[in-house]
């Protein structure tokens, strides 16, 4: 068999090694693959839950309730104003939510949108105790403050079951709750403005924009 | 479309003395993209809908019946059929094997980057 034979003064061939695939290709696809199947388990987790044309419209909202909040003339009245906008935003997220898993002939409760549900809701419960206790006992300037932290808490928990740009949104929020904590009083509002009006539009915007409305 | 391989290759001579991955040990099922990416989705969801595989994998409604299907009678996937409502909704989910069936995959791909290192 010639494959054996060598020839003076040449090389021995190498016929077993150049039959074989290239492996720096069959690792390039090997990488390739794993990054695919990545990829797609992000974003099978995702199926934003969050529908970002009601962020927006959440986030308008909150910016209207921001400026009728800016001229209450009580603590009493600034924070009935943020209620009733957490109940409007409730019931335009809710049926933005429902819209968007009809559209898809989709169940609300299923598969990621309940993780991300479950996931969100702990921290909401804590915020309305927190609100209860917090007004009560006389330190309503501490609202804007736990309420933006709490809920970005639960966006960035709920997200981490979703793309990545909600749990980014979390931390924004969060962000913007230390910011009110530890800030002058009067930032407060502002805070809210900024919060859950200027990031609902803002992040809304992107996942209606990339992750199907 | 990656055509199955037969069950068992003939090693050559020289490959025994040192192990490498064997190109048999592939599953050449779930090696497709678009049935790649099924599992992969399943494999983080109990369960997912026809429309959403669909949306995930921006594929065909045809495309993913196929695809799906090859799963199925491989029965690396179950399907289920009920009504949301009205409207007729398909339900995927991913069995024993097909999970095992996946996990052998991710370290078949594993084992080929650490060999291609060693050599």
């Amino acid at each position: 068999m010639l494959g054996g034979a060598t020839v003076p003064g040449m090389l021995p061939p190498r016929p077993s090694r150049e039959r074989r695939p290239d492996p720096p290709a069959l690792r390039d696809r090997a990488i390739d693959n794993l990054r695919f199947i990545r990829e797609t388990m992000e974003r099978a987790g995702s199926f934003t839950a969050v529908p970002g044309f009601g962020g927006v419209a959440v986030g308008v909202t909150a910016l209207a309730a921001a400026a009728l909040a800016a001229g209450a003339t009580s603590v009493a009245l600034w924070v009935a104003v943020w209620l009733g906008e957490a109940v409007v935003a409730l019931a335009i997220g809710g049926w933005a939510l429902a819209r968007k898993a009809h559209a898809a002939n989709d169940p609300i409760l299923s598969g990621p949108a309940r993780r991300f549900g479950l996931s969100f809701l702990p921290p909401m419960v804590v915020g309305g105790f927190l609100t209860i206790a917090l007004y009560r006992d006389g330190v309503p300037q501490a609202l804007p403050g736990t309420w933006l932290m709490l809920y970005g808490a639960g966006v960035a928990t709920a997200g981490a079951f979703s793309v990545r740009v909600v749990p980014v949104m979390g931390l924004c929020f969060m962000l913007t709750g230390a910011v009110a904590l530890f800030g002058p009083e009067a930032w407060g509002n502002w805070c809210m403005a900024a919060g859950f009006g200027g990031l609902h539009i803002l992040f809304g915007t992107i996942i209606a924009r990339h992750h199907g409305g | 479309m990656a055509k199955a391989t037969p069950a068992r290759a003939v090693p050559a001579p020289h490959a025994a003395a040192r192990p490498r991955v064997e190109p048999a040990q592939l599953d050449r099922l779930i090696h497709e993209r678009i049935r790649l990416g099924i599992v992969s989705a399943l494999a983080v969801n109990s369960t997912l809908t026809f429309n959403e595989l669909k949306r995930l994998l921006k594929t065909s409604d045809g495309n993913l019946s196929v695809h799906a299907r090859k799963l199925e009678d491989a029965l690396y996937v179950k399907c289920t059929k009920s009504f949301a409502g009205r409207l007729p909704q398909t339900d995927y989910r991913l069995t024993a094997l097909g999970r095992r069936t996946f996990e052998a995959y991710l370290d078949h791909m594993e084992a080929l980057i650490h060999a291609s290192r060693e050599r």
